[in-house]
């Protein structure tokens, strides 16, 4: 097997061990980038030369004995955090060439960490999409079948794990972003509890639900990343201060006398038979585990992407406010102000970021507000509440991540409506606040990864990783590799 | 027909903070442009802000200092709009759930007191300035005021015309000052005031149509820019016109407003809770905290001076119009335990100097002991009250104390009333003639005498004893 092929806990044993370096794994993953993101396009930016001297750096730690949870693995960087130094684009024509003078805190605790960043991936334009469609970079393709989709809108950071392209990457989610591209690219994916990863530095597309979180080959590594990644942030007021726990501790444990919440809202039609199946085995799977499965309600299911097209549009309409051509990023010439905000706005964003921002800033207005965010924000509190119920009947709740396998590059992009239902299973949990994991439960006819989902309550991450490290380990998902 | 003004004031005041009300930056004035700013007042991608818990409890103190009641939880709303030095497009501030509400102040209106409603004080953050090339088609952006603190203090609409308008805003500033949370500094901006005005016939419920005021710069600006308003919409009114609901701008220059937005060019904000802050919770324990740290407040100061010192409401005005004034007072009153002359003094010479060098009462040289010592001499007769109009001169001048003043320029008073009865008889020798018209009723001349001695003493001659014996030995 080649390094870059490896997990993280493999490439961490084999450098206790001497076996390998920090620049050996850094070159190997790099020749692989060399070898296929051609026709994956899973990076706006590789970082060749900041790599092999970030690498070169953490082999003269390693020698030594300083080794930590991340030396010498490479990770990549969605395109949404910022690296100082480094231009963070956010997948946009308005910020192309803007460059940060601060690091994302992900990025600065995961540089503590050892970890050594290989590039900054592909994403739809400010986080907008289900895709990586709508970059302004062009679309990033699923290693299972370069004609479709990744997902999205992470879909550059879930390509270059599922590519190889690197060991592991860094994402966000803020209505399935991480865990519906896991799905569809067949690795694992995990968005945590809101509050419990630093969104300082995380470019905001809708800050009440955005998370970061990590893409990885399995469940452990998302426990080593998760030890990395959580944790309480004084420049963030929405940090919550509580002890994180060693996640990879609960990697390894049975999950013998569980509940595991079926919610029947989520079994309704126009899910794709071959991810119905997929799912009905898993829940089989659960039960070979020794959990039980039980059927729970989430009555207002139906609400969720009602409410979430009207939240998160609000909050990007304000946040993307600041791009105006003042201060940074592109500028339309133009000879008087209104003028130059007008042109810098058009031009500078693509059409789904208009279509949001028109449908945010139209929620907002005077004589509105009331029918459309505060009522939001009302039944989100109420989707909430539908979570703290059902998890008092179940420990854990399963569902599939998306209702469809990927889908081919183009099909949707006509039909927006069509695209936000590709993220129907995944959107309560932002809404609610709650952290949830997709993972491969198995492949079409046609070879396409399929994604299970669990959900746990606020802070349950532990949970999370608990029951999918014993699926991962009872179900035995046959370990394919993409041909590229 | 008689009309009656209404006029509601909204008051943005700076806080005196170290740094801005989000981010660490520095709040000081004048500072080379954007050399205070980081990225989180500079609104860069993906920085979030963290409330400074110091600007909640100067808001505090002020809510506590007009009597409003403070709400156990208040949340940040943003408020929309594209302006350049606005760098985020949005302003944080507060809107649904202020920090504080319903409070009054209380002003001396016609002899009598009146409240004026306060509405709600809330906080905010503070936009950048723009600097326009006065040579080319070109601005520029200084976001060293960005985030600067600031609070809003909202009135109802109480106030019935220019004057209390004004006495209002001088006792808003006065306590500002005086809790130490604004410098007041109006023409720096720290302490700015719109104003909504309507008028209506007298007698009539319902509020005209109301215009508001910007720009307005000093108080004095203010009363004369709502004096006019006032004429300007009795014009239209009186000549069958309707006001019209819009913005109006102050020129000083010109002395007149004029028009600046009408309602229809009004922005829509879209204000929502921001939803990068979390709730504000203030809780009995620290309001109790806050009140226990509230120093005297200057109306109740005025009310102690006035009944614990015995002197006029003019006076206890005066000295209480400066916290440092009236400790100032204090201190010495404290030592020499002569109010009416303690004041006297401070008030007459020592505010004359201060006020000829543009200094304030913390940069006086005179200590208050010094000040005190010297009152006490007076008392004493050590020294004349003449004598101590050049003492307290040449204190202030060197930052001596009175007893080295003295000494240096041997100012003591003569009290010996055997060297004084010499001096006069020999003055009586020299001027026979003077004495013979006196005796003969020329009672006038008695102040010549007195000159007499004052001079042949170098003023130093205790005057009362000069007159005791003048008036015996000129008798004889």
């Amino acid at each position: 097997m080649e390094l870059y092929q490896s997990t993280i806990h493999e490439l961490q044993d084999k450098i206790k061990e001497g076996k390998t370096t920090a620049t050996a794994i850094t070159k190997s993953v790099l020749q692989r980038i060399d070898a296929v993101e051609e026709k994956v396009h899973s990076y706006i930016r590789v970082m060749k030369d900041e790599a092999l001297s970030a690498a070169a750096e953490a082999d003269k730690e390693i020698k030594k004995g300083n080794i930590k949870p991340l030396s010498g693995i490479s990770i990549a960087l969605k395109d949404i955090v910022c690296t100082k130094g480094i231009a963070t684009t956010c997948g946009s024509h308005i910020l192309h060439n803007f460059v940060p003078p601060y690091d994302a805190s992900v990025v600065e605790k995961l540089r503590a960490a050892g970890a050594i960043f290989v590039g900054k991936t592909n994403m739809d334009e400010f986080a907008m999409g289900s895709s990586t469609e709508t970059s302004y970079f062009g679309p990033t393709r699923n290693p299972w079948d370069l004609e479709r989709i990744p997902g999205g809108s992470s879909g550059g950071s879930a390509a270059a794990v599922a590519a190889d392209e690197c060991v592991a990457s860094i994402g966000s989610d803020t209505g399935g972003s991480i865990r519906q591209p896991a799905a569809l690219c067949g690795i694992v994916g995990m968005k945590p509890t809101y509050g419990r990863v630093s969104r300082f530095g995380l470019i905001a597309f809708a800050s009440s639900l955005d998370q970061i979180g990590p893409f990885t080959k399995d469940v452990e590594d998302c426990a080593i990343m998760m030890n990395v990644l959580a944790g309480y942030d004084r420049r963030e007021s929405t940090s919550v201060n509580i002890d994180v726990p060693d996640y990879r501790q609960f990697a390894g444990r049975d999950i013998k006398g569980w509940k595991i919440g079926i919610p029947k809202e989520y079994f309704v039609e126009g899910i794709d038979p071959e991810v119905k199946a997929a799912i009905e085995a898993s829940i089989k799977t659960m039960e070979k585990c020794g959990a039980q499965s039980v059927e729970i309600s989430l009555p207002h299911t139906q609400y969720c992407l009602a409410v979430y097209y009207i939240i998160a549009p609000a909050e990007a309409s304000s946040n993307l406010a600041r791009y105006d051509g003042v201060k940074y990023g592109f500028r339309a010439p133009a000879s008087e102000l209104l003028d130059m905000y007008k042109k810098t706005r058009m031009q500078g964003f693509g059409a789904e970021v208009k279509r949001r921002i028109m449908i945010g800033t139209y929620a907002l207005s005077a004589g509105y507000y009331d029918a459309y965010y505060k009522k939001a924000s009302q039944v989100r509190a109420l989707i909430k509440k539908d979570f703290e119920e059902a998890f008092k009947k179940c420990d854990v709740i399963l569902t599939p991540t998306t209702p469809t396998p990927a889908f081919k590059i183009g099909e949707k992009t006509d039909n927006p409506l069509q695209m936000y239902l590709s993220d129907i299973f995944t959107i309560s949990t932002n809404l609610a606040g709650i952290p949830g994991i997709s993972l491969p439960c198995g492949f079409t006819k046609s070879g396409l990864p399929v994604g299970v989902q669990f959900l746990a309550g606020h802070f349950q991450e532990g949970k999370l990783i608990q029951v999918a490290s014993a699926y991962e380990r009872k179900a035995q998902i046959e370990k394919r590799r993409p041909k590229l | 027909m008689e009309f009656e003004t209404v006029i509601g004031l909204e008051v943005h005041a700076q806080m005196l903070t170290e740094t801005k009300i989000f981010c660490s930056c520095s709040t000081k004035f004048g500072a080379a442009p954007n050399s205070h700013t980081c990225p989180i007042c500079l609104g860069m991608p993906g920085v979030l802000p963290v409330l400074n818990k110091k600007v909640v409890e100067y808001a505090m103190k002020m809510a506590l200092a007009t009597n409003c009641a403070i709400n156990p939880t208040c949340e940040f709303a943003r408020k929309n709009y594209f302006y350049p030095d606005l760098p985020k497009g949005y302003q944080i501030s507060q809107y649904a759930y202020p920090l504080a509400e319903h409070g009054w102040l209380e002003l001396e209106v016609n002899g009598g007191k009146k409240r004026i409603g306060i509405t709600r004080i809330h906080m905010e953050e503070d936009a950048g300035k723009l600097l326009h090339d006065e040579h080319n088609p070109v601005s520029y952006v200084d976001l060293n005021r960005t985030g600067v603190p600031l609070i809003e203090i909202v009135s109802e609409p109480d106030i019935r015309g220019a004057e209390e308008a004004a006495d209002y805003l001088k006792r808003l500033h006065e306590i500002l000052v005086y809790l130490e949370i604004c410098d007041g500094n109006m023409e720096e901006g720290s302490f700015r005031c719109d104003a909504n005005v309507s008028i209506r016939p007298k007698g009539q419920k319902e509020f005209g149509t109301r215009a508001e005021l910007k720009n307005m710069n000093s108080f004095r600006n203010v009363q004369r820019g709502l004096e006019y308003e006032i004429k300007r919409q009795q014009y239209i009114v009186e000549n069958g016109g309707t006001i019209v609901q819009e913005t109006r701008l102050w020129d000083d220059a010109q002395g007149v407003t004029n028009s600046m937005r009408g309602k229809e060019e009004a922005h829509d904000y879209r204000y929502f809770p921001d939803p990068d802050l979390v709730p504000v919770i203030v809780d009995e324990a620290w309001i109790g905290k806050i009140r226990a740290d509230m120093p005297e407040l200057p109306q109740a100061k005025r009310e102690r001076f006035i009944s614990e010192y015995q002197i006029s409401a003019y006076d206890a005005g005066v000295l209480t119009s400066e916290k440092a004034l009236a400790g100032y007072f204090e201190e010495v009153v404290a030592i020499c335990a002569k109010p009416k002359q303690a004041g006297n003094w401070l008030m007459g010479d020592v505010m004359k100097f201060l006020n000829e060098d543009k200094k304030t009462i913390r940069e006086c040289p005179i200590t208050a002991a010094s000040l005190a010592e010297m009152i006490n001499l007076i008392d004493a007769g050590t020294i004349s009250g003449k004598m101590a109009k050049d003492i307290v001169e040449e204190m202030y001048q060197s930052g001596k104390n009175p007893r080295e003043v003295i000494a240096e320029k041997g100012m003591v008073q003569i009290t010996d009333e055997a060297a004084l009865a010499k001096t006069i008889s020999s003055i009586i020798d020299a001027n026979p003639q003077q004495l013979a018209d006196y005796r003969a009723g020329k009672e006038k001349l008695f102040g010549f005498f007195v000159g007499q001695v004052m001079k042949a003493t170098q003023g130093k001659a205790n005057p009362q004893i000069v007159n005791d014996l003048l008036k015996k030995m000129l008798a004889k």
